[in-house]
């Protein structure tokens, strides 16, 4: 089975059935397969901070959300993490593509990679790192937790644990 | 008509409904005029209200009435493509386009100068969208929610704010209470 068919049916199996998406290479695996289960409405969105919205609105309305997105969206995403997910205390979990790692072929996402755990520490946002394929035998545990403390909770997925990125 | 003419107008048709209502003044305004546990109201996060309520649409059966703004609908202008392509027939997306914005201190936006809305709804794919004068709001409100079908309405109406105090309820509260709300 792929990591990312494993990842989906941890997702289906924690209940999640509103998943929002934007993509990013290093996701499109599963991102096909979000698209592709029943149990899950998948909602593209434009622009991550317009996903977390769309979460908000799907969890006060009864339904577990998530949210999948590359790092760079961090850059994107303060004020609404700040003010909406958990001045409301609403539980949402992040899987992010950790673009800028280990294997990375592309110097511009470098540039957020330094920012990313610096800012989801500064957000007081408990953080994850998926280094090896192993390290996902957690995600359900990761994903009980989230619904548990009505969080934010970011999931970081670097090359390594996808297999590396592209020609390289 | 002001934004807070048109809601103290309206509020007889809200009261029923779940209402997700914009950031700033114009939750200050509905909350001053018929606070109800059918309401969100946002305290912050500029340009969201219209995603919150297109999620609470499709994650529920009930009708949802997002009370939006110009200046927040520009804010977030890939909401509405993301609306047309996932119709919810319980939603409807009043925006309330003074051409201004208003909580910040009536600086004028873009929509009271050459861009439409409804023609931008229209372009993104949106099927029943409506642009109406302030004094039709009620009617047309209520024939969107007797149509049963998705609804952007775009009200144009004049610039200018009631005065009211902000909101000092506790967030969680207002989230709770809307959440029970939506159960009932």
């Amino acid at each position: 089975m792929s990591i990312s068919s494993k990842i989906v049916d941890d997702v289906v199996a924690a209940g999640i059935e509103f998943v929002t998406t934007v993509p990013c290479k290093q996701l499109a695996g599963v991102i096909d397969e979000v698209e592709n289960r029943p149990e899950i409405y998948h909602i593209p969105s434009n622009k991550e901070d317009e996903g977390m919205g769309l979460c908000a609105g799907a969890f006060m309305g009864g339904k577990k959300p998530m949210i999948i997105m590359q790092n760079t969206a961090i850059g994107v995403t303060i004020n609404t993490l700040a003010t909406l997910t958990q001045y409301y205390r609403m539980p949402l979990p992040m899987l992010i593509s950790y673009r800028g790692e280990l294997r990375e072929p592309v110097a511009c996402q470098v540039e957020m990679a330094v920012h990313t755990k610096a800012l989801l520490n500064q957000m007081l946002i408990p953080t994850y790192h998926f280094h090896k394929e192993s390290d996902a035998e957690e995600l359900p545990e990761i994903l009980k937790y989230t619904f548990m403390c009505n969080k934010p909770v970011a999931i970081l997925t670097d090359a390594s644990f996808w297999g590396g990125y592209g020609d390289q | 008509m002001i934004r807070s003419e048109i809601l103290r107008e309206i509020a007889p048709i809200l009261r029923d409904q779940l209402v997700v209502c914009n950031i700033g003044i114009p939750s200050q305004e509905l909350h001053a005029i018929d606070d109800q546990p059918t309401n969100f109201y946002m305290l912050g996060t500029m340009g969201l209200a219209s995603s919150i309520g297109l999620g609470l649409a499709l994650a529920q059966p009930k009708p949802v009435i997002v009370i939006d703004g110009d200046g927040s609908i520009l804010t977030n202008m890939g909401t509405l493509p993301t609306i047309a392509n996932n119709v919810a027939n319980n939603y409807i997306l009043m925006i309330i386009d003074n051409g201004s914005y208003g909580s910040t201190g009536d600086q004028p936006t873009y929509t009271g100068k050459k861009t439409s809305l409804a023609k931008v709804a229209e372009a993104c794919g949106c099927e029943r969208v409506i642009e109406c004068q302030d004094v039709d709001t009620g009617r047309v409100l209520q024939e969107a929610l007797d149509s049963g079908e998705m609804t952007i309405m775009v009200v144009k109406c004049d610039s200018g704010n009631a005065k009211n105090p902000v909101i000092t309820m506790d967030p969680v509260v207002i989230r709770d209470r809307f959440m029970k709300a939506i159960e009932a």
